[in-house]
């Protein structure tokens, strides 16, 4: 009754070998010196799987744990603590084999019960997981009812049938489930561990991990040291010796540093771009990565402004911006201008046809003029509408620069900078008419970024509605292929724009040559350290 | 002098009182919690973060705890936002890197303020004078944020001499920059007021009488009026102390030395309420202590003076 | 950032005396060149920041399209484009920009620094004027607030209530008075006793009268010296806050925030965004102490 499934089958990118561990390429001398120290613009807040919520977190903890599945080079699946699975014919329970050589750091074996364990926490009201609602998100069994406290966390949908088979029920069908599984909240935790250590147990030499790295050092502000694990199954793969991350809060100092030789990776600041490519060639690199900029509209029938309620304000609004000009001259990093929601290298995903992408900023501006005068606005009654957007030197720079181009077509705009929460908690009170907004990819699907302005989802800050969206929506959760309802979801927001994309991001980095493995062809930017190597030049 | 002390403490107690309630409360007035983030979390998981933290509490009731808490175990809670780490642990890691850079910086500081605050004074109007006064001025209205990214220009990139940033354990090469970038300002304005004063002292009567009986110039200016001279540098030292400590922020912002300065302007940032009460009390408390540490040893340089 | 308190402590002890102070100290003030000079070239920074604008060629928030982007080939100072001091990173033009930051400096610097006198001056003068009880209270809770960490509490409440020019001057307002408070009422003190005040009290002049009429215009000299040391420390004060980013808002700007701008982008080649802020920021400042320091000794007695 269970159908067997090849890995490779479910997931879309081919892969031919089960990629494992560095690969190191024909031709390619390893260097001697295999020690990589790389930037985090924060300290890292947490080093607990089920609590961290983080980007650089998550990057971490992806050396210090494993979970069922990792990433490759491109962003396919490839085995980790699982090395395939099962899909029941109604697609709702998902049967995992657990390979039987992992360990954890500690020399225990790794099994179901761990997952089992993992899980349960995350979804724990006791443990009170800013990530709960992940385990929601990949609609296991009674998650919901468990956050919520409904029901006890032993109902929620996950069993060990035995050691190695690790078996997950989710509520209905959901096609990307897997791709979800190399979210680090969803890593198993060593339950003795946390038990014998409480709060503590992330401090270095407490830390437990089945991943291909051990903490060594963690000093909040200033640095993580990991060095390899030798209980990890595949540690005669693992090619650098140590890895330093270090926090240095201001992006110009850690390029100088990079300069100065400190650093093996780092973040290129907005607009410097293309003179360190220039001086630079082999080492300023520019990749796409999946997240999307935008500038929401508050269209809340009650909150927002009156002005907005018009679409064809919010056209004219969002033809006026001249993304060129942002991406070619202030961002200056390779980023797309955007005319769409989703980022446009998703995994599958066909960019609907629309229209005023194609015109020329001409065309665009005076499209937007004639319809603002439509709406009854012009020079001697001039919309005057307010932006807000958080504290950070690119955001200032766009938001300026918009401010120039809603002036050419004769719109008032007062900037409102804010520190991020007070932005953030304006947004989720509807309290902004125009707020700067980004959304990243959870995962390599279009959904990933269209859920977000169905009528139900929490984080449609704008309370944009459209029955056919939402229907559209729903249709894809269980279609054989809802590429055709992400296209027509993409172009119910051309119409109704309920905000102004802007653009889609690229990865910007400056880094060392002779660098490898770093997945840079991964849209969603996930590496993981034991595919990394130096090779020597 | 001990009942002045007594005093002096017993009035410390509802200064820092005051300081936790304004603050607290100021605190939570602010638009959003530490658990507000870009993805807004579904109510039930927020409701069970605040049930963990205690925010579902009344007001009141959270703050008499948090005092209860302190007074009862020293303990500041747990920290919102780094949540493997309480606020004792926290500062038990940036406090000391953040005392030894200050520390450090307030020593070079006091030395070489004097040095030329003195040595101006004593060639009134000559060229050494307008130099010290040129340099205390400019290095006095240069802010660090300025300075910090030259220095490290300067010394990481051109000349590749001192690394760009780290503590690793307060090695000297770490030192170098944020002891430069914090001490400059503070020994400029020392060097200006011992220059004042001891300007005052070298026309006072009792130099002119040092003088009369023939007493080398040296021995008049170190025995007789570096004493009096340094007594108004003195009530300055105690805030200046303490400014180096929470004037941090830059240093450990261009340097990550990873000190509580940095470490309290995130956490108002973030709302990370414990963390910022807690670094706000510390401060408070230091800076009456070094308030009080002054008025001591000014009696002590001074005995005219009466508690 | 040091105001020598104890030297106000022992300027307010002093009693001027003699037939025309004020006269004696103008010309002592004129005798010292270093304010002379810094008064001058307040003067002239100040007409600049004021009527400067009108030999500009772009206001401080249009952005020279041909130039963005291209800030580091394109945007340093020169007459042809009309970009005296160049242009910032997104192609403004940073003479006026560099003008109109030099005005919001200016702009909290004095008005902190108001608010600092007229509150601390009113505080100190009824605390010591009433004495008694009341004094020991308001003195009191000077010596408690003295000790909070303001810098702090001027964050928080910048964090905490967004931010908008009305909250920096207050916070920096607050931070600020106490000190005057402290000197005022020292000063008050020893005016009390006067024949002028006590005949005053004799007629049944109210107090709070009194105090506005007979007791402040007498304490003019110290106040004006300390404000105007306090101007500079306010504008250095202004400057960290617009580090921190909570200076502000776009596209207004400030000396702090374009210096801030300017230092950060030092790595890149762009000198001229840090060094034309930085000049007018380190001009402004040391006129103010030179005047400062000026006027303190054209009213001390000692000197005489």
């Amino acid at each position: 009754m269970m159908n067997k499934l090849l890995l490779t089958t479910v997931l879309s990118v081919g892969l031919c070998l089960p990629a494992i561990a560095a690969q190191v390429q024909p031709g390619e001398t390893l260097a001697e010196n295999q020690e990589y120290t790389y930037w985090l613009l924060d300290a890292i807040k947490s080093m607990d799987p089920q609590i961290n919520t983080d980007v650089e977190g998550s990057g971490i903890l992806r050396a210090l744990f494993e979970g069922l599945y990792n990433e490759d080079q491109n962003g396919g699946l490839v085995p980790g603590v699982a090395t395939d699975h099962e899909l029941s014919d109604d697609k709702t329970v998902y049967t995992f084999h657990l390979r039987d050589n992992a360990k954890w750091s500690n020399g225990d074996p790794v099994t179901a019960q761990d997952f089992v364990y993992a899980w349960k926490r995350l979804a724990d009201p006791k443990t009170a997981s800013e990530y709960a609602w992940y385990m929601e998100l990949m609609q296991v069994k009674n998650a919901s009812k468990i956050i919520a406290g409904e029901a006890p966390v032993d109902d929620l949908g996950v069993k060990a049938v035995d050691d190695h088979t690790f078996e997950v029920t989710i509520e209905a069908p959901l096609p990307y489930f897997p791709k979800m599984l190399t979210h680090a909240s969803t890593f198993p935790v060593n339950q003795k561990a946390i038990e014998q250590f409480g709060d503590k147990w992330t401090e270095p030499g407490n830390l437990v991990g089945n991943g291909a790295y051990l903490l060594k050092e963690h000093i909040l502000g200033e640095k993580v040291v990991m060095e390899p694990n030798p209980a990890y199954w595949d540690n005669e793969h693992t090619i650098l010796t140590k890895v330093t991350a270090l926090t240095i809060n201001d992006e110009n100092a850690a390029l100088t540093r990079y300069l100065a030789g400190e650093l093996d990776r780092t973040q290129i600041p907005a607009g410097q771009y293309p003179r360190l490519k220039q001086e630079y060639p082999d080492q300023a690199i520019s990749v796409p990565q999946s997240c999307s900029y935008i500038y929401m509209f508050n269209v809340d029938k009650e909150k927002g402004p009156a002005a907005l309620q018009d679409v064809r304000v919010r056209k004219a609004l969002s033809y006026a911006i001249d993304r060129d000009i942002i991406v070619n001259n202030i961002l200056q990093g390779g980023q797309a201008p955007s005319y769409n929601w989703t980022h446009a290298a998703t995994e599958g995903f066909k960019l609907p046809e629309i229209d005023y992408a194609k015109w020329t900023q001409e065309e665009r501006t005076a499209k937007a003029k004639e319809l603002l005068a439509e709406a009854g606005y012009g020079p001697d009654n001039p919309l005057k509408i307010t932006l807000n957007y958080n504290t950070s030197e690119a955001h200032k720079k766009i938001a300026i620069a918009v401010q120039q181009f809603w002036k050419g077509v004769g719109v008032d705009l007062t900037l409102n900078n804010m520190e991020w929460k007070v932005h953030t908690d304006k947004m989720q009170n509807q309290d902004f008419e125009v707020a700067r907004y980004a959304w990243c990819g959870d995962y390599n699907e279009a959904s990933t970024y269209l859920d977000l302005f169905t009528s139900y989802s929490g984080h449609n800050n704008g309370k944009f509605f459209s029955e056919r969206y939402d229907e559209l929506m729903k249709q894809s959760k269980t279609a054989a292929d809802p590429n055709p309802m992400y296209t027509e979801a993409e172009q119910i927001l051309a119409e109704e724009m309920p905000m102004a994309p802007i653009y889609q991001y690229t990865k910007v980095e400056m880094i060392k040559p002779d660098m490898r493995g770093l997945g840079l062809n991964n849209l969603m930017q996930n590496w993981y350290l034991k595919d990394m190597y130096r090779v020597a030049n | 002098m001990f009942s002045f002390v007594v005093k002096r403490l017993a009035v410390a107690v509802p200064t820092l009182l005051l300081l936790i309630v304004i603050s607290f409360l100021l605190m939570h007035a602010a638009p959003g919690g530490p658990f507000t983030q870009e993805r807004a979390l579904p109510p039930q998981v927020l409701a069970n973060l605040e049930a963990k933290y205690g925010l579902d509490q009344p007001l009141w009731r959270q703050l008499v705890t948090y005092v209860w808490g302190i007074v009862a175990h020293f303990d500041f809670g747990p920290s919102f936002i780094y949540k493997d780490r309480t606020v004792n642990e926290i500062i038990a890691q940036g406090f000391p890197v953040t005392l030894t850079y200050g520390s450090v910086s307030f020593v070079v500081a006091v030395i070489v303020g004097i040095t030329l605050g003195v040595a101006a004074a004593i060639r009134h109007n000559s060229w050494l004078d307008y130099l010290a006064v040129g340099i205390s001025i400019g290095a006095q209205v240069l802010p660090n944020f300025v300075m910090a990214p030259l220095l490290l220009l300067t010394f990481t990139w051109w000349l590749g001499w001192l690394p760009g940033g780290g503590w690793e354990d307060g090695q000297w090469q770490y030192m170098v920059m944020p002891v430069i970038a914090l001490s400059t300002s503070y020994m400029a304005s020392i060097a200006r007021l011992t220059r004042a004063s001891m300007l005052e002292v070298l026309t006072s009567n009792h130099i002119r009488t040092a003088r009369a009986k023939g007493l080398p110039e040296r021995q008049v200016i170190l025995r007789h009026a570096l004493k009096p001279a340094l007594l108004p540098v003195m009530s300055y030292l105690g805030p200046a102390f303490v400014a180096m400590i929470t004037g941090s922020v830059v240093v450990d912002f261009f340097f990550s030395t990873g000190g509580i300065g940095r470490a309290f302007v995130d956490s108002a940032l973030n709302r990370d309420y414990a963390v910022m009460l807690g670094i706000t009390i510390l401060v408070g408390a230091l800076t009456i202590l070094f308030n009080l540490v002054v008025d001591v040893l000014y009696g002590w340089i001074d005995p005219k003076i009466r508690y | 950032m040091a105001i020598d308190v104890r030297a106000m402590d022992r300027l307010a002890e002093g009693e001027v005396k003699g037939r025309s102070p004020w006269a004696d100290a103008r010309r002592r003030f004129f005798r010292n060149k270093a304010a002379v000079a810094g008064m001058v070239t307040l003067l002239l920074i100040t007409a600049l920041a004021l009527f400067g604008d009108a030999l500009a060629q772009w206001s401080n928030e249009e952005i020279d399209f041909t130039v963005m982007g291209q800030a580091a080939q394109l945007g340093q100072p020169s007459i042809a484009n009309g970009h005296y001091f160049g242009t910032d990173d997104l192609g403004r033009d940073l003479y006026s920009r560099t003008l109109q930051g030099t005005r919001i400096s200016l702009m909290v610097g004095i008005v902190g620094s108001l608010i600092a006198v007229v509150v601390g001056t009113l505080y100190g003068a009824v605390s010591g004027y009433v004495g008694g009880r009341t004094d020991q209270i308001m003195m009191r809770i000077v010596d408690i607030l003295l000790a909070v960490p303001f810098m702090f509490v001027v964050i928080l409440l910048l964090v905490m209530f967004g931010r908008s020019l009305f909250m920096l001057f207050f916070g920096i307002g607050l931070m600020s008075w106490l000190n005057m408070a402290r000197i005022v009422r020292g000063q008050t003190l020893s005016l009390k006793h006067k024949e002028y005040v006590e005949a005053a009290q004799a007629t049944g002049v109210p107090t709070f009268t009194i105090i506005l009429r007979h007791v402040v215009p007498n304490l003019v000299g110290i106040v004006a010296v300390y404000a105007t040391l306090l101007v500079p420390e306010m504008i250095l004060i202004e400057s960290f806050i617009s580090f921190l980013g909570l200076g502000v808002q776009e596209p207004l700007t400030s000396l702090g925030a374009l210096i801030s701008e300017g230092a950060r982008t030092i790595y890149y080649g762009t000198t001229w965004q840090l060094l034309w802020p930085l000049a007018f920021f380190i001009a402004t400042l040391f006129s103010f102490f030179f005047v400062g320091d000026g006027l303190r000794d054209a009213l001390d007695p000692k000197d005489r």
